[in-house]
């Protein structure tokens, strides 16, 4: 047991495994601060994972794959909050509506553009970064070094998030309109269009996410190869109180019981039994143990501008 | 009649959307359409046989949609069902195997109620007390109960107490013949299931619209205020609502493991649980909407397959139209946005 | 110079109401002007079209000498009106700094905290507001939560302040010191526009008046040179009747005892203190108070729809006070809650299902469980044509009703079943004079009979006007119980406010 928790790679994978879903819990974070509770990430991750893979096999570039997948995330979520802000339709319900179609439109297009043998070989992937300095740390440089640019992307935009939110007067206007819209709209705050920025960054943090699975991890899609991310990274941002460092907190959280579960494949401990625990904690979180976690006011609920 | 055109009025429109929409991907990307389409009709009711599995695939996905209808109309969100569908499927199997000697008029009614239970509790209980005692989001907890059954059933049956010790796959032992339902039609899929979906389609209807306790659940689901100053109890009504709506999930997992699969395998998901949203959102949480409802998703997953291999456009074209049909049916004010449009170009012709 | 603010011939509709019907208005400069009317007579409406939160359907707005096409708040805010709503726009968990300065920051990416800190403790020593720009605003009283919105429109350096109902939540206190506030800001150039219902505040405090009456703009008088009847009758559009025709007071036996009543919120703050009192048959018993001194806490607990924490309530002797909501009804209890849309009624019932939303379960309506559907038509079809509830269809939904006619259905569920006590609180809120009526004389009708009847209300002439017996709650205690035949206004107001020492008019009792 003692070697599981000093094997480095356990901590390494537990980063690797964490950044799928703290980009789209930090955008989950902007979404729902905004108002707007989307859980058409999911489906934005997988029809971005998809579409990474088509744009760097037909560019040959990783990085236009990975531009093409933000862009393609946007106008998905660009679409949803359409509906969910500007129609004021159920946002779960769209919700759901986006994921069974991003799950059929992805599946479709993987069979009608490639055939039944899946994503080209040689598509390529997003480099890999050796940090000079902590490289040569032993245990240290192991678990930091040497990952996808994904993940150190993931770090900074952490901190840029944690600072617009808290510490800028767009993210003060931001978090104004999901705790009282009204109260913002009378301040001359236009809400409508700070919903949309919401949900487009969540868009784009999520298209990031889903980027990283099907070219930073590997370099093909899969059907479903998301596999819940979308909704798990939800649940790590209310773990995580709607706050930036706390969603990456609980994503790290999820992320060690994956990795650990990985390492526990050839082990008597059912790796199954440690899956189980995040979304344990998750309802734990929720129904108060360890101080309760309080969503935004207006959190999920549309709002109408007065005419 | 008025009004049952009125209600019908939002889920025809989308549903032709949806078609129109699909018509153009398919287009796009060099199918015939129409062909597709005639040749999924077919797949789904061109025979007695095709029918009969249209029919099959609809019976989980009444049960399931049954079960979000009523979380629905009670004003609770319970995306849980998949979940609650693991549950019952795992206790009908164990129950299904493990016991013996039993004649069928036990064995069944004993696994089903059992399975009933289980989903329940699955959703009553932890989701639903959460909810009325500290106001813990449904939707969230439904949803991470799934997660933990879909775990839960995996553990059982990857090497677990549940795995059949004869071979190396991970499934369950095959139910004893004592615990099958019976199929109605040969080579189908068809069991007397389905007449345990419609009876409990119209239970949950006579439930929901002439009972004390369905006055209570919609009054709950409408205004929670108002249901507590008439006297009523709200917090254990949500735990009720929840634990009935897990209930006829439950009772679709047994119904299709005794009835259709005879053994549980290892899957990461049934997808009833989720369609399930969808039938309900279509149906308007009306528990006889719910059997059309079902009807039409289980013709698009059986002529979606039957469209793969005779107009080789791939099956998932079912799920991209499913979702184009939830976004529209819940993006219905795009007609009024579209209405508008049309009213305000009349104008400015009139003026030029 | 010409006038800060000229209203022309502004018409709004709504689907169903012409809220403002060609309403002309002129505001000078440097004048209080009050805007006086009924609740519904247009006053908001109105306000919300200055202030750019509704466009109206035609006429036109000439402020400061040009003429306004105002698109949104933005805008209004830009050419300087500032509006305090009558329910805050604040957000609860911002500081005092975020929510003034929320929309109009200082300069810059950042937020600047220092600066906006500073700007606002300028501001507040400037026009005499202390404030803690630190403070979370949920951790402000009512008066100072108004004082942060007041702050806003300043710092957003406004020339016309709208206030909207200002005194609503204030205790006469804080009313006087808004007073002083107004007349300061006066002073420095300001111009205001007060919106009220209350005719003797729009006396004490304005130069001139604008009565309004179903969307109308009735007239504008100086305030000098009107008085409280003359307003009164324009408000109304006829004479007043101040008092309403009442049979003898001929109290029966106790029918609610209330004893040593102490109740507590979630945050363990008093609401309810030591409160004890008696109700009689054949009696109206009014509780007067302003809005948030506990009046609806003490329903609710009560009615056991919140906890005691301690003291006992009786009915008809019995101890009742662990009963449930139910059982209480049970008892013979009615109760008309204060929100009708919100506590009253399920608005996607249809009125016929409204009509036993809380008997559903006796045996009248269900057996063994089924709900038998025929008599509740019945039922319905009996009550709909007795309350008069227009349209007189019971397979409506009740969201389809007006205000009035939804009452009419509470009502008809309530009084209906001849209870022995009712308990109505805010009864008439927000209805036209004629439903008012009508429902006064319901009330009457139910106590001639030999009910008891406690009635909540913010209105004192309601209370005045119907009241056998007055109760005054002023923070969670019940002040004094005083005779509803000898009582004055002036008696009632202070005790209110929450002072006693009116020595002479007690021992006069």
């Amino acid at each position: 047991m003692k070697e599981i928790f000093l094997n480095p790679q356990l901590w390494a994978a537990t980063l690797a495994m964490a950044t799928p879903l703290a980009l789209p819990a930090l955008g989950g974070t902007f979404s729902e601060r905004s108002g707007v509770v989307n859980i058409a990430m999911e489906g934005i991750m997988l029809i971005a994972a998809f579409f990474a893979v088509v744009f760097a096999h037909a560019t040959g570039s990783a990085w236009l794959g990975f531009l093409g997948a933000i862009i393609v995330g946007l106008i998905v979520a660009l679409i949803f909050a359409w509906a969910a802000v500007s129609l004021t339709a159920n946002q779960i319900i769209l919700g759901m509506a986006i994921n069974i179609f991003a799950s059929g439109i992805t599946a479709y297009l993987l069979n009608t553009m490639y055939g039944f043998t899946g994503t080209p070989t040689d598509t390529p992937m997003l480099p890999t970064i050796e940090i000079p300095g902590i490289k040569s740390i032993p245990f240290l440089g192991q678990v930091l070094s040497g990952h996808s640019v994904v993940v150190y992307l993931m770090i900074i935009i952490l901190f840029i998030s944690d600072y617009f939110l808290f510490h800028t007067n767009l993210g003060l206007r931001l978090r104004a309109v999901g705790e009282n819209p009204e109260a913002a709209e009378t301040a001359g705050i236009n809400v409508i269009k700070l919903r949309y920025l919401g949900v487009a960054l969540s868009g784009i943090l999520s298209a990031m996410g889903g980027a990283y699975l099907s070219i930073g991890v590997l370099n093909s899609f899969n059907p479903d190869m998301t596999s819940g991310r979308g909704y798990i990274a939800l649940a790590a941002m209310i773990f995580g109180k709607w706050t930036p460092f706390g969603s990456f907190g609980a994503a790290l959280l999820f992320g060690f019981a994956t990795a650990l579960s990985m390492q526990l494949q050839n082990t008597a401990f059912s790796k199954n039994i440690i899956m189980m625990l995040p979304y344990i904690v998750t309802i734990l979180a929720l129904v108060g143990v360890g101080g309760k976690s309080v969503a935004p006011a207006a959190d999920g609920v549309p709002y109408t501008p007065k005419k | 009649m008025k009004n049952i055109l009125k209600e019908l009025y939002i889920p025809v429109v989308a549903v032709l959307i949806a078609i129109i929409v699909g018509s153009i991907i398919m287009l796009i990307t060099g199918f015939n359409p129409i062909t597709a389409y005639i040749s999924l009709f077919i797949g789904a009711f061109g025979s007695v046989n095709n029918i009969a599995n249209t029919l099959a695939n609809a019976v989980p996905l009444i049960l399931t949609g049954l079960g979000v209808a009523i979380s629905f109309k009670a004003g609770l969100f319970n995306i849980g069902a998949e979940g609650q569908y693991w549950i019952g499927a795992i206790v009908g199997v164990w129950i299904g195997y493990s016991f013996t000697g039993l004649p069928w008029y036990i064995h069944i009614p004993f696994a089903l109620i059992a399975a009933m239970v289980a989903g329940g509790l699955w959703a009553g209980l932890i989701p639903g007390l959460a909810k009325a005692y500290t106001g813990a989001n449904e939707v969230i907890t439904t949803m991470m109960m799934s997660y933990i059954a879909i775990y839960f059933s995996h553990f059982l049956l990857e090497f677990g107490p549940m795995m059949d010790k004869s071979g190396t796959i991970p499934q369950s032992p095959v139910i004893k013949e004592s615990a099958v339902i019976p199929f109605l039609i040969k080579n189908t899929q068809l069991s007397y299931g389905i007449f345990i979906a419609l009876a409990a389609a119209i239970f949950v209807y006579w439930l929901m619209f002439k009972t004390t306790w369905g006055f209570e659940m919609r009054a709950v689901g409408y205004n929670q205020r108002a249901a507590k100053y008439a006297g009523m109890n709200v917090p254990l009504n949500m735990v009720f609502s929840l634990g009935l709506s897990g209930a006829f999930a439950g009772l679709a997992g047994a119904v299709q493991m005794l009835g259709v699969q005879h053994r549980l395998y290892d899957s990461f998901t049934s997808g009833y649980g989720y369609t399930a949203i969808v039938v309900a959102l279509l149906a308007n949480n009306h528990p006889i909407g719910v059997i059309f409802a079902a009807i039409l998703f289980a013709a698009l997953g059986t002529g979606s397959q039957y469209m793969q291999l005779n107009a080789q456009v791939p099956g998932q074209m079912a799920d991209v139209i499913t979702g184009l049909i939830v976004f529209f049916v819940a993006a219905h004010r795009i007609a009024e946005v579209i209405k508008d449009l049309l009213a305000r170009r009349q104008k400015k012709e009139v003026k030029a | 110079m010409s006038a800060i603010l000229e209203v022309r011939n502004i018409t709004k509709r709504f689907p169903k109401v012409v809220a403002n019907d060609n309403v002309n208005l002129t505001v000078e400069r440097g004048e209080i002007h009050a805007i006086l009317g009924e609740n519904g007579a247009g006053k908001s409406t109105l306000m919300n079209i200055i202030y750019g939160l509704y466009k109206p359907d035609s006429g036109q707005l000439i402020f400061d000498g040009e003429e306004l096409n105002i698109s949104g708040p933005h805008e209004a805010i830009e050419k300087g009106i500032g509006m305090v709503h009558q329910h805050f726009m604040l957000i609860p968990v911002f500081t005092v700094a975020e929510n003034i300065v929320l929309g109009a920051e200082p300069k810059g990416i950042t937020y600047d905290r220092k600066k906006a800190n500073d700007l606002i403790r300028e501001i507040s020593q400037r026009y005499h507001l202390e404030i803690d720009p630190d403070a979370k605003v949920k951790d402000l009283s009512v008066g100072l939560q108004q004082r942060v919105e007041i702050l806003k429109a300043f710092y957003r350096k406004a020339k016309l302040l709208i206030l909207d109902e200002p005194t609503a939540m204030l205790t006469p206190q804080e009313t006087q010191k808004l007073f002083e506030i107004m007349r300061e800001l006066v002073k420095q150039g300001m111009s205001i526009i007060f919106i009220s219902h209350k005719l003797e505040e729009v006396l004490q405090i304005s130069d001139r008046v604008t009565v309004m009456r179903r969307g109308k703009a009735v007239g504008t008088l100086k305030t000098k040179e009107t008085n409280e009847q003359e307003l009164a009758n324009l408000m109304v559009g006829r004479e007043v009747v101040l008092r309403i025709e009442k049979s003898e007071y001929k109290p029966g036996d106790v029918v609610l005892s209330v004893e040593n009543l102490t109740v507590v919120d979630q945050q363990n703050v008093t609401r309810v203190k030591d409160v004890s009192f008696e109700i009689r048959e054949g009696e109206i018993f009014g509780l007067a108070g302003i809005d948030g001194n506990g009046q609806l806490e003490l329903v609710e607990a009560i009615m056991g729809l919140r906890p005691k924490k301690s003291g006992s309530v009786f009915f008809y002797g019995k101890d009742v006070t662990n009963f449930s909501t139910r059982q209480l009804y049970r008892e013979g209890i009615s109760y008309i809650p204060q929100d009708r849309q919100a506590d009253g009624l399920v608005l996607d019932f249809t009125i016929a299902e409204n009509l036993i939303l809380r008997e559903y379960k006796e045996p009248t309506y269900s057996r063994s469980g089924v709900i038998q559907y025929k008599k509740v038509y019945e039922n319905a079809e009996k009550k709909v044509k007795e309350f008069d509830v227009r349209p007189p269809e019971y397979m409506l939904k009740a969201r389809n009703l007006s205000g009035g006619n939804q009452q009419k259905v509470i009502l008809a569920r309530e009084v209906g079943y001849n209870p022995k006590l009712l308990i109505a609180v805010q009864p008439t809120r927000g209805m036209d004079v004629g439903a008012i009526e009508y429902i006064h004389r319901r009330i009457l009708e139910l106590r001639d009979k030999g009910a008891a009847i406690f009635l909540v209300s913010l209105e004192l002439e309601e209370i005045m006007s119907l009241s056998d017996r007055i109760g005054v709650i002023y923070n969670g205690q019940l002040m004094d119980i005083l005779d509803g035949k000898t009582a004055i206004r002036e008696q009632i107001g202070m005790l209110m406010a929450g002072s006693r020492f009116d020595k002479t008019t007690l021992e006069a009792r």
